[in-house]
Parts: C-alpha cells; structure tokens; sequence
C-alpha cells in the first residue's frame, strides 16, 4: 500500500535551492523581457525587483530548512516560478492597457500581495509546528467558511462585480472570502470525516445496492455543504459552487471509498447543471455563451466577446507564443485576472501553456503524494482535498478559457491578479509543506509518529486519535 | 486512504490531459481558423503593424509607413494620394489592399524570398522585419501634368518611354485619397470603401489598365493601316473613301464623322485617310484586308495577352470571326473591339519604337532597408508588332494627323508629334462617345508616347471629338514629358 518510504530517505533541501535558483531565474527573466520588449527597456526597477525574488527565496529556503527541514523540495519552487510568471504577465498587462490608454497599476498592488502570501506562508510554517493542530478546529473552521461566504451578502461591505457578489471591501482593499472559505472547508471536511468515516461507510440503510449512511452521520457536513452550495448560488458564483462540489465529493469519496457516492454526486451535478440551465436565465446565458461563442449574434450581443477574444489571443500566440511583451493580451477584458491564461498562451505560446500547466500538475501531485505519504487520517484528507481543489480550480478556469466548459469566474492560483487568491494558495502551499515535512520525516524516522506496527494499516491511517 | 488518493491523482492527471489537449486544440489545431476570423483584429496588428516599405516616384516617398502610437505602430500614409491612387492603391483594415500595394505586398511587408538575406540579418541583429522600398518608374511631373490636365474629367492617361516599355504616367480619374482608407478603424475604412463603391463615378476603378475596356474608335486605324502596310500599301496608296459605305447584306451604314467627304474624289490615300479619319475608307479596307490580317496585327501590338505591370492588365478584346458588316465595324474600332487605354498607348509606343513593343512596367528598382538593389527592371521587348520601314511610313501619316489633320490641338510649337485620334460610340443610346488620342513625340527619336481617354466627351458631351477633348491633355502630357527629359523645340 504505502510505497513511499524510500523515496522520502532524502529531505532534498539542495533540490530545493537548486529548483528556487531556476524559478528566481524564470521570475526576474519573464520580468526582464516584459520591459525589454513591452517597456522602456531594463532598468533599474528590475534591479529592485531582482533584489527582493532573490531575497525572499533565500528567506523562505531558510526558513524551511530551520521549520520543516523535510517539507517535499519541490512546492516552494514551483508556486515561486508560478507567482513570478503571474506577476511579470500582470505587469506586462499594466504596459498593454497604458498603450490603450488605461492606466493601472495592477503589477504593483499583486506585487505587494505576493510578499504579503509568502511571508504568511512562512509564518504558517514557522508557526503552525503541526497541522493536527487544525483538527481541534474542525466546526470552529466550518463557521468561519460559513460566515466567510457570507461576508459579501452583508450591506456596507459586500460588492458586486459583473453580477456575482463575492467581494467584500475592507480597509479600501477587496477581498474575495470565497477563497479562504475554501480552505477553511477543506479543514472541516478533514475533521469531520476523519471522525465520521467509518459511521458514514458502513452503517445505514442499504438502498438499490448501495449502502446510504444515516441522516445523523451525514447531517451536519451535508448542512455545512448545502448551505455553502445555496450561498453561492445566491452570489451567482457558479465556478466557486462547482468547486465545493467537487471537492466535497472528491473529500468523500477519499474518506468513504464509496466510489457509488461519486456516481451519485456527480448525477446530482449533472441534474444540478441542467436544472440551473432551465430554471435560471444568466446560466443558460452562460451555456449559450459557451457552445456557441464564435456565432456572429452570441458574439455581437457580447456574451462571447472575452471568450472569444482570449481564444483569438491564444491562437495568435499558437505553438511559441509572441515572446512576452509582444503580444496585444490587453485586448481581452480582465487579461490580468480571469483571462491571465489567455494572455500567457498568447505571449508564451502553447509551449509555455504546457509548462506551466504541467507545474500546477507538479504541484497537484506532490500534495497527493504528501496525502499517501502522511499517516494521518485528518493529514491525508486536508493535503489530497487541498491538492483537489487547486486541480479542480485551474480545470474549471482553464477550461472556461479554452472552452471545455462555460466560462465561470475563478482565479487561477497564484498567476490571477487579486489579493486574497495569492495569500490563500501560499497558505495552502504553506499547509502542504507542512504535511509533507511530516510525511516525509516520519517515513524517514518512523518513531516521531509512533504508530503501533502491529496495528491494520487503516487504523494507522485515521492517526492517534481514530474514532472505532 | 491511500488507494482513493491514488485513483484521485488519476482523475486530476486526467483533468490536466484534457486542459492540455484543449490548449492545443486552440493554440495550434484551430489556431488557423481563428487566425483568420475577421473578427480577430491581432491577425490585423501583426499585418499592419510592421514597417511596410515606402513606394518612391522620383526619389521621393509618395506612400510611407509613419511611426504612431497606436497598436498598430505604423500608420500609412499617402502623399498626393488621389494622383498615385490608381498606382499605389490602397492598404486597408477594412477591404484590403489594391494596386502595387497588392501586387508588391511581399516586398513591401518583407517576406518575399528575394529579401532572403536581409531578413536573416534582421534575425541575426534582432531587429524587426522591415519591407523593401519600391521605385515607380512614373514621372512626378508628367503624372501631375496629366492628372491636371483631365481635371475632373473621366478617363484614364498613359505615358510610356517608347524605348523602354517604363511608365512614366498612368493617371485614372476621377480618383480617391487612399489615406481615407488606411485609418486604423476598420469599421470607419469599410464605411469609406462603401462609400467609394458606391459612387457612380467608379473612383475605385483603375481606367487605364483595369475593369471596363473601351472601344477604341479611330485610334484602331492605326492598327488596320499598320496591317495594310504589312500587306503592301503605302502611305500613297488609293483606297475607296465614298461618302456613305454600305454594308454588305445588310441595310446599315458607315458613314463619316459629321456626314462629310474624306476628299474631293470617291478615293483617297492612305495617310489621307487616316489624316481626317476617313471612316468609310477605313471600313472598307478592313473588309479588303480580311480580319486574320488585322487581328493578327492587333494581336502582334500585345492585343488579348495577358500583361502584369506588375499589375494585372485587363485583356484587349476582338471579335472572334466577325461577318463583313462586323468586320467594317470593327475596322473603325467600334462593334466588339475593346482596348484599354495602356494597349492604345503601347500601339503608339511601338510606332515610335521602329515597330517593337516594349513591355510596359511600373516597378524600376526594388531596394532593402539598407538600400541594397533587390530587383531591377531590365526592358524587355514583347516583339515586332511592325517592321521598321512600315512604323517608320505610320509615323508620317500620324505627324499628319496633328499637322494637318484632325489633332491641330496637339501640335507643339519646335517639335514633331505623331498622333491619332478617336471618337468611339459607346453603343448606348444618348450617351456621348468616348474621346481618344493616342501619340508620341517627338516623331523621329521619341522619349515618349501617350493614350488619352475622355470618357463621354468629357465637358463637351455630344459635340466631343478625340482631336477637341483628348488631344490637348495629350500635348500637356507631352509637354511635361519632354521638359522632364530635356528635350527641347
């Protein structure tokens, strides 16, 4: 079952600064060809903002070789070139919209966000010495994704964009609570299920073959989950409720093994999807939009134009991109957000779209393997669901853009501009260092976990404190 | 835990093949298609927006490529555009492209493979792609001087070094700034193409060379005398001139220009007749010569070949196998015989040339952005359309035509000119005909021959002739040809 355990003998600290040197390298030369090529020229800002990558690479590195000296070698570099390419595009996309007469200064504002998410990463890291910690805060962590969703319903602080309801303004800066709600729900879904697993799997009616589990098992984790699906709903956040979705079933099923749940959630998804079609007239806009994007009358009225538009962009990028600064990604509305993979496919090319879908895939499958790798239960559960979810997140967007699916509103981790998607993916990046480190480090000495060697595997899995 | 984790990863493997499969299906699969939505306007920035060669008549840029801060970073721009139009043509957003900015389009935006080497310096120095200058052989001043001269009369002006075949005017009117176009507004281009499309007037259409052929009227005598000298005649011989021609099996006439005599007898001579444009004479000699004889003359002067100069010349046409009555028709230039103004101009060329055509072209130098020759012209000959003797005997009959004939508008005090006019029917009930005049100059060693077309008498209408209408834009042109070479009375 576990097969892991060789692998984990190296800590692979000097991988890690090997890979940090290379994503330092792919942030500062994305950053350098944006102002050779779209700017002024280089100058001195690259010099600065050379200073700060390298130094806040050499700090995180250091920091983890003191706090989590095992943490997976391979995280760190891959979300650090990931934010670098995010934050050279934004600023590239500050110098398409000047040329067009729009002046912002959206690289600035992500720049700031991006120091702010990677040294409360390391905060977690230093400070967070374990992550079973977070199971005491299992219902603690399901209120706050509550009331985090809420936020933007509040008047006075919620706002509206495009028609969804998911931003608050606080302190004149917004914020999207969904993001951290996601994380906050990944916990309670951990703790819950870690406790719940085998009530949920094995009692119950049996109906048509498959074993239902009791309402009272089911209860509160379905009221949390309804709740959250009806909010956004509300909110018209249609990528966010497909997210929760799929990753409460993916949570469960991963508990359970219940492949027929899996079924069965996603035929309610499917239904879901319809009926929201039919019932509500901006989804079935959405699909319109979607299947028929390049029709004259869809386009005309505007519901295709940034689809169609960000697929016009990735089409003249074709297999080897324009070259960064090269390119006109300023015509496609939200360039720096919604549509930042557009604009990269469009300067990057299908090349550089590869390699950077192939580094979130990195990324995905390290927190699954932290997930195999660590022995507990609730460790498990957050790693693969917090892994999920980025998959899920970067699926849904990316497929909006590309038109494997409708386009819906969710920000590609660490690449999008916006404030709360930058820290929220670095505090999941934090949380997966620290799974790992643990998973890594009890593979490498077996005796900091303590586990019984005598116990069955699955009692291993549910951790100290398994529920029988 | 571990095996539903494991069959997780699978399933997000399988998220992320279907993200790449999807990126590729747009970036590369589709990526042509999309490429040339007219909706995609990047496929327009990455067209338009390099440097495009200049296009250079007399050492100066009448078409440029300007820096703007736009995204398109050039803008073109069009010096003295309504004169250049028909030449140039335009580079749009909106419709497209036209003229030499078609014909030379890949010279001009630099991919063509003769700009090989220029382009692998350009990709060894990292600079970006610029296209080659292009060097009309046009005039400055014989162009302005016949685009003057017709003012805003329609019709089409030629003028050709007889020597060499190189154009050294080709005016159509009326005209279009091609600047209107060349906003980097597509909808507002397309709203001034319509516009342009829409006007009566055809300003759009390149008269000289392209859409509507003309009938030729009198100036095609020079093609059926030409093949009667080849036949035998000279310029003394008598051929029948009576005052009404009648047609054979039919109840039809020829009669002459205004119902006059062509001389006080029932015969005439051959430059006499063509020195007042005798009608009947020259019908009934082309029935006496037969219309292989003159088709194949009219074929030898380049009639119903294909032609680019670069651009693409519209064919002359003949009637295929013409009965008599046709063929007395045809031999005044009217029924199905349709000239452009280019061909009537080389038919004067070759005269003056001892009889050999020369290809016409627009295109002298071709240059890189570092002034390097690409390409170069070298005049070509199209063949002897007549022998030197017989061009030589046309010549004195057409210095009769301006002497003594019916083109004393076109005599130039000091300086022979040998000419021809035509007044063609345009075979449509009420409308005035097409006035003609076609000539070189001077008579012995000419530098330069001209066709002028007035389409429907120009501002005389009805009492239009080719020697009252055509023939003074004709000296004009002359004129400023001749000051330009320096050649003088």
């Amino acid at each position: 079952m576990a097969t892991v355990q060789e692998v984990a003998v190296r800590v692979g600290r000097r991988s890690e600064a090997a890979l940090l040197v290379i994503a330092c390298a792919i942030a500062i030369g994305a950053r350098a060809f944006v102002d050779a090529n779209a700017a002024d020229g280089i100058g001195r800002g690259l010099a600065i903002y050379a200073g700060a990558v390298v130094a806040l690479a050499v700090a995180a590195h250091v920091l983890v070789r003191l706090r989590a000296p095992a943490a997976d070698p391979v995280l760190l570099p891959a979300a650090f070139a990931l934010t670098g390419l995010g934050l050279a595009m934004i600023h590239r996309i500050d110098l398409a919209y000047a040329d067009r007469g729009r002046d912002t200064h959206f690289g600035t504002t992500q720049a700031g966000w991006a120091v702010i998410g990677i040294v409360g990463a390391m905060l977690v890291i230093g400070l967070v010495r374990d992550h079973r910690l977070l199971r005491r805060y299992t219902y603690t962590a399901g209120l706050l994704g509550l009331v985090a969703l809420l936020l933007p319903l509040v008047p006075g602080i919620g706002r509206e964009v495009n028609g969804a309801r998911i931003w608050i303004t606080l302190f004149g800066r917004s914020l999207q609570p969904s993001e951290f709600a996601k994380i906050a729900f990944v916990v309670f879904f951990a703790g819950y299920l870690v406790s719940n697993r085998d009530t949920l799997a094995l009692a119950g009616p049996k109906v048509l073959g498959v074993r239902l589990p009791r309402p009272r098992d089911l209860g509160p984790i379905i009221i949390v989950w309804a709740a959250a699906l009806l909010v956004q709903i509300a909110q018209r956040d249609l990528g966010a409720s497909l997210l929760f979705f799929g990753l409460f079933v993916a949570m469960l099923y991963v508990a359970t093994q219940r492949l027929s749940w899996v079924l069965v959630g996603v035929g309610l998804f499917g239904v879901g999807a319809v009926a929201a079609g039919t019932l509500f007239p901006h989804v079935a806009s959405r699909y319109d939009a979607w299947l028929n994007a390049l029709d004259p009358s869809v386009y005309d009225s505007g519901r295709s134009y940034q689809l169609v538009q960000g697929l016009f962009g990735m089409a003249s990028g074709g297999l080897f991109g324009t070259g960064l600064g090269s390119g006109s990604p300023g015509l496609v509305p939200y360039a720096e957000s919604d549509f930042i993979v557009a604009s990269l496919g469009e300067e990057l090319g299908l090349t550089g779209l590869m390699a950077i879908l192939a580094l979130y895939l990195v990324v995905v499958q390290r927190a699954m393997r932290a997930a195999i790798g660590v022995r507990d239960g609730f460790g498990k559960l957050i790693a693969a669901g917090l892994g999920f979810s980025m998959a899920l997140q970067l699926f849904v967007v990316v497929g909006g853009v590309t038109r494997v699916i409708p386009l819906t509103g969710l920000t590609t981790p660490f690449l999008a501009y916006g404030g709360s998607s930058m820290i929220a993916n670095w505090l999941i990046i934090a949380l997966l260092m620290r799974i790992s480190d643990l998973a890594r480090s009890s593979a490498a000495a077996p005796s900091r976990v303590a586990p019984s060697t005598s116990r069955p595997q699955d009692l291993i899995d549910d951790g100290e404190e398994a529920h029988a | 835990m571990n095996e539903p984790i494991r069959r997780v990863s699978v399933v997000v493997l399988l998220l992320f093949l279907t993200l790449m499969a999807s990126a590729s299906w747009v970036q590369f699969a589709s990526a042509d298609s999309l490429g040339q939505d007219p909706r995609n306007v990047r496929t327009l920035y990455r067209q338009f927006g390099s440097f495009r060669g200049p296009i250079v008549v007399d050492g100066t840029s009448v078409v440029r490529s300007l820096p703007v801060d736009d995204p398109f970073n050039y803008q073109r721009t069009y010096t003295d555009g309504a004169l250049y139009a028909p030449v140039t043509g335009y580079y749009s957003i909106g419709p497209g492209s036209s003229g030499l900015e078609r014909a030379e389009n890949e010279l001009l935006n630099g991919s063509s493979d003769a700009l090989f080497w220029t382009r692998l310096g350009e990709l060894v120095s990292g600079t970006e792609q610029q296209g080659a200058s292009v060097e009309l052989t046009l005039s400055a001043p014989v162009q302005q001087a016949a685009f003057d001269a017709m003012g805003d009369r329609r019709g089409a002006v030629v003028a050709l070094d007889p020597r060499t075949g190189a154009i050294l005017a080709m005016v159509s009117t009326p005209s279009y700034d091609p600047t209107a176009l060349a906003v980097h507004s597509s909808s507002e281009a397309n709203r001034v193409y319509q516009a342009l499309l829409a006007d009566q007037t055809g300003p759009l259409i390149n008269r000289a060379i392209g859409g509507d052929t003309y009938p030729p009227g009198s100036t095609f005598k020079l093609v059926v005398a030409a093949a009667a000298l080849h036949a035998g005649y000279s310029t003394d011989t008598l051929i029948d001139a009576p005052d009404v021609l009648e047609l054979p099996g039919t109840t039809a006439t020829i009669q002459n220009y205004g119902g006059e005599s062509c001389g006080p007898g029932e015969q005439v001579t051959l430059l006499d007749a063509l020195r007042v444009s005798c009608n009947t004479a020259f019908a009934k000699l082309a029935m006496d010569l037969g219309w292989p004889a003159i088709a194949a003359e009219a074929e030898a002067f380049g009639w119903g070949s294909d032609l680019t100069i670069p651009l693409d010349v519209t064919k002359s046409r003949l009637p295929d196998t013409p009965n008599q009555p046709q063929i007395a028709q045809s031999g005044i230039g009217q029924f199905d015989v349709r000239a452009t103004p280019l061909q009537m101009a080389m038919i004067a060329a070759a005269i003056g040339n001892n009889g050999v055509v020369m290809k016409p072209y627009l295109v002298d130098t071709v240059r890189d952005p570092d002034l390097r020759v690409v390409e170069q012209t070298t005049p070509t000959s199209l063949g002897q359309a007549l022998s030197a003797d017989d061009a030589a005997a046309l010549t004195v009959m057409m210095q009769a035509v301006v002497n003594d004939g019916t083109a004393p508008a076109a005599q130039i005090p000091g300086i022979s000119v040998a000419g021809k006019t035509g007044t063609a029917e345009t075979g449509v009930d009420g409308e005035s005909p097409h006035t003609w005049f076609v000539a070189f100059a001077p008579a012995e060693n000419p530098v330069v021959a001209v066709a002028v077309l007035v389409e429907n008498g120009g501002d005389l209408g009805s009492e239009a002739t080719g020697g009252k209408v055509a023939a003074p834009i004709a000296r004009a042109v002359i004129e400023a040809a001749l000051a330009a070479q320096g050649v003088t009375g």
